[in-house]
């Protein structure tokens, strides 16, 4: 009898791939959208507006679609989030707008707006609709760090207020975590490039590609070559478990390889173990958990350390990992990872509760989980040794990340910063708002000559 | 459980709901159709002399209103398109096969007495229960001097009324069309010329929408479109008021009413009844969902009817007759407001910005620890019920009475009105 191996790559056949790994939430047909928008009441005040940290006119935009123009639609929506279509796929609309929608205290259920929202941007970017021109160019020049949602919303809203801008990114493609990051079944048929597309062709914007600030770039040499600066790192590190075993070969981050995931040409290749085990509780450890499940393997259990409630994956992704065959395991710490003969076989966990200070504290009681594959996805850290300046931390920081004000400056004069480098929600939708809070501000602070 | 049986124009039948003179009724399969579904009656579709009429190909036309479709609904076909004498073999069929039921049939002739006399001697043989005459079709007939062309002119009216009084023992009932500055005009020439009903509303001359690609109105036949009859539930108000006015009519006392307009359910019906109809005639509504929709119109009746204790139609058919006036008999001092429920408030704002926008000021957007609230400024509030229809949550907003202390007044008597009458006229 053939043994399976532990991890392999191809354990699906090629039709499979295609199926797993396509949207997982299909789009509205046009006569859905119809129906939809026209649940929407127009509220007056509309709490969803509120609850969108970009601050959509979601009314608004629905009363167009409603109406056929759906161009008008897009616009509202671009206008304030020029990530719209990538938003309307990865937000976590159950906790933001369509949690304040005035239709769950009437009837339970919600406008689908991020459904809506993408129905909209959908139709102006296939139709290669430009709807934003550059403002008459200012002669100042930005340097932006980062070409992920906070860099790019920054850039695309300088160059619409007449500001050209100099975008460095590390890798050698645009758009961050929407490229490198996000489950691939959220936004397949390669949209974040697209959507990169069609945010540059706004023109007086120049990215760099392949080059890393610390590296390539440093800090104060943007201070002197350009007007100002606004900072969009990622967030570089990962925690570690701190456990015995973590170096062993099976024991992966899991942004590693997720990233190799949505570069891969050919999904075929990547191992995948068949009993996986992700730790975490985030929504990193739900993409990674439910892609491995796509993948092919067969057991994936997701272990987090305190309860559902405080996993900051929202229930309705906890729910999409369960009914994608996750097994979600609450209350439990790793304790080691166990290899035989050099092969990860199994996790070792601690059963936690809370102690008296609300921290999650072992038990002492052990049980341990099969594995042959380990995800970590415990969490992310800001690497701030590039803004150093020599062994100085030039930056004033807050809890590990750029401490901003509310216009998202930092403690340098004319050093702004925004997305996951700064304090705030890990979200898209944040960063793109981070970007077009500080555009603004570096206009008025270019326009009053302070620079 | 209520008796439904109904009498109209003499005419019986096992309940008031009949399919109104169109497409439904233009065959003996569709009526037979209607029949074992439960209708209690049909106007079959209008006849003609022959040969039969032509119709276009693309006819009807939908107005939908955020999703609802046929919300409105327009036609621009003629009468029936087959030939008399199939028409009439299928009538004295149907109505050897359905006795208890109400056979009623539509007739459209030039207006000529020899045309009316002889389709009237024709009906008769066919054991048919009575004859309505079209005088509403508003397209394609009119223009040939029939239907609405007759309708808008109470002479012509009173003249082929009577005429077919003269021609045949069947009741004759008129079909009145509302595309008239005074429905009581014909109402009466009807009356006059000694009609045993009338039937109304026909349809309502309409465009229904414009198709912007093509730049025609719809439907749209090769590029080019032409007014049509317009009906549905949109219709309904006009078809109520246009009852009521006859209902009240010192001068059409007595004269048996058939309601038409919009009917969609039992609850639409109970209205036209409560403004004076015996019984009502329905076609959209059928031709959206199919002949099945009566069971629930003959359950919802009855059901109602037992709730409020009426035995027979005859108990509340008109009863709201009354209660229709004219605007200055209406009581200047009663008074009110609206209250909002703000357990059932779910904050969408409507109300306030309906009225802060378009009515009173009356109702004030706060925000109470964060959160918003709505709430009724009592002293700006004039009753208009604006909020109360834009709310879209069922009892949030209630419209409740207050108290002004003062005596019933109608505009008549009232001390702001500088051309009142004097006190010692008042009623």
């Amino acid at each position: 009898m053939k043994r399976n191996a532990a991890i392999a790559a191809g354990r699906l056949q090629p039709p499979d791939y295609v199926k797993n790994f396509d949207e997982a939430k299909p789009p509205l047909e046009p006569h859905q959208a119809l129906v939809d928008a026209g649940r929407c009441l127009f509220c007056y005040d509309a709490p969803c507006i509120e609850a969108c940290p970009t601050g959509i006119d979601i009314p608004s935009f629905i009363r167009k679609i409603g109406t056929g123009n759906l161009k008008g639609a897009a616009v509202d929506i671009l206008s304030e989030n020029i990530m719209g279509g990538m938003c309307a796929r990865v937000c976590p609309t159950e906790v933001l707008c369509e949690q304040a929608c005035v239709r769950n205290a009437s009837e339970g259920k919600p406008v689908r707006i991020g459904l809506l929202q993408r129905h909209a941007t959908d139709w102006l970017l296939s139709r290669g609709v430009q709807p934003f021109r550059r403002a008459v160019p200012s002669g100042r020049r930005v340097g932006v760090v980062g070409a992920g949602p906070a860099g790019l919303s920054c850039a695309h809203r300088l160059a619409m207020l007449g500001h050209d801008s100099v975008v460095f990114e590390a890798r050698s493609k645009a758009a961050g975590l929407n490229e490198y990051g996000v489950a691939a079944y959220k936004t397949p048929h390669g949209f974040a490039q697209r959507e990169v597309d069609f945010i540059l062709a706004v023109g007086g914007i120049e990215v760099r590609a392949g080059r890393a600030l610390g590296r390539d770039v440093t800090l104060q040499e943007l201070r002197r070559e350009f007007d100002a600066v606004f900072l969009g790192l990622g967030l570089a590190g990962t925690k570690t478990l701190g456990v015995p075993g973590e170096a062993l070969s099976g024991v992966e981050d899991a942004v590693t390889y997720i990233e190799r995931l949505r570069q891969t040409p050919d999904l075929a290749t990547l191992a995948v173990g068949r009993r996986v085990v992700a730790i975490g509780g985030g929504n990193t450890a739900i993409d990674i958990a439910v892609q491995a499940k796509r993948l092919g393997a067969e057991d994936v259990t997701i272990v987090y350390r305190r309860g559902a409630d405080a996993m900051s994956a929202t229930g309705h992704e906890q729910e999409f990992a369960q009914t994608n065959g996750v097994r979600i395991k609450h209350w439990a710490q790793p304790v080691r990872l166990i290899a035989e003969a050099g092969q990860l076989i199994a996790a070792e966990f601690e059963y936690t509760r809370l102690d008296t200070t609300g921290r999650p504290v072992g038990t002492g009681e052990l049980f341990s989980l099969e594995a042959d594959q380990v995800f970590k996805a415990i969490g992310q850290v800001l690497v701030a040794d590039p803004l150093r300046s020599g062994d100085r931390q030039v930056l004033e920081m807050q809890g590990g990340k750029i401490a901003v004000d509310a216009e998202r400056h930092t403690s340098l004069p004319g050093v702004w910063a925004g997305g996951d480098c700064t304090a705030g929600a890990d979200l898209t939708v944040q960063a793109v708002q981070d970007g077009k809070v500080a555009a603004h501000a570096i206009d008025r602070w270019l326009r009053a000559g302070a620079r | 459980m209520a008796d439904l049986t109904s009498t109209f124009a003499g005419i019986k039948s096992p309940n008031p709901f009949w399919l109104a003179s169109a497409p439904p009724t233009d065959k003996a399969y569709n009526v037979e159709r209607a029949f074992n579904a439960g209708w209690g009656g049909v106007v079959w579709k209008t006849l003609g002399e022959d040969p039969p009429i032509v119709n276009v190909s693309s006819r009807y036309g939908g107005l939908d209103i955020n999703g609802q479709r046929m919300a409105g609904f327009t036609n621009i076909e003629l009468i029936t398109d087959r030939p008399l004498e199939v028409n009439l073999r299928e009538i004295a069929q149907v109505k050897r096969n359905w006795p208890d039921r109400a056979l009623v049939v539509s007739l459209m002739v030039p207006c000529e007495e020899q045309s009316w006399k002889r389709i009237l001697a024709q009906v008769e043989n066919t054991g048919a229960d009575g004859v309505e005459l079209n005088f509403g079709c508003p397209h394609g007939m009119s223009e040939r001097g029939m239907g609405s062309a007759v309708g808008q002119v109470p002479d012509y009216v009173e003249m082929v009324t009577r005429w077919c009084k003269e021609h045949t023992r069947m009741p004759v009932i008129v079909k009145l069309t509302p595309n008239v500055t005074n429905i009581l005009g014909p109402a009466r020439a009807a009356r006059r010329g000694d009609a045993d009903g009338v039937s109304l509303i026909n349809t309502v001359s309409s465009i229904i929408s414009v198709d912007l690609d093509r730049m025609a109105p719809t439907p749209t036949v090769d590029g080019k479109g032409t007014h049509g009859g317009y009906c549905g539930p949109a219709v309904k108000p006009i078809a109520l008021h246009m009852v009521a006015e006859i209902a009240r009519d010192p001068d059409c006392t007595g004269l048996p009413l058939s309601g038409i307009g919009g009917i969609a359910t039992w609850r639409d019906a109970a209205e036209f009844m409560a403004l004076g109809a015996s019984t009502v005639q329905v076609c959209t509504a059928a031709m959206h969902y199919g002949f099945k929709i009566v069971e629930d119109m003959i359950d919802g009746l009855s059901n109602w009817m037992d709730e409020k204790g009426y035995a027979s139609p005859r108990d509340f058919v008109g009863k709201a007759v009354p209660n229709v006036t004219d605007w200055q008999y209406l009581n200047m001092n009663y008074k009110i407001i609206a209250r909002i429920d703000q357990r059932s408030c779910i904050q969408c704002g409507l109300c306030h910005i309906a009225c802060e926008d378009t009515a009173h000021q009356a109702i004030a957007a706060l925000r109470v620890d964060g959160k918003r609230r709505y709430e009724v400024i009592d002293a700006e509030c004039v009753g208009c019920n604006l909020c109360y229809h834009v709310c879209p949550v069922p009892g949030c907003i209630s419209m409740v009475e207050v108290d002004t202390g003062q005596p019933v007044v109608d505009w008549n008597h009232d001390p702001r009105n500088p051309r009142r009458l004097p006190v010692s006229e008042r009623g």
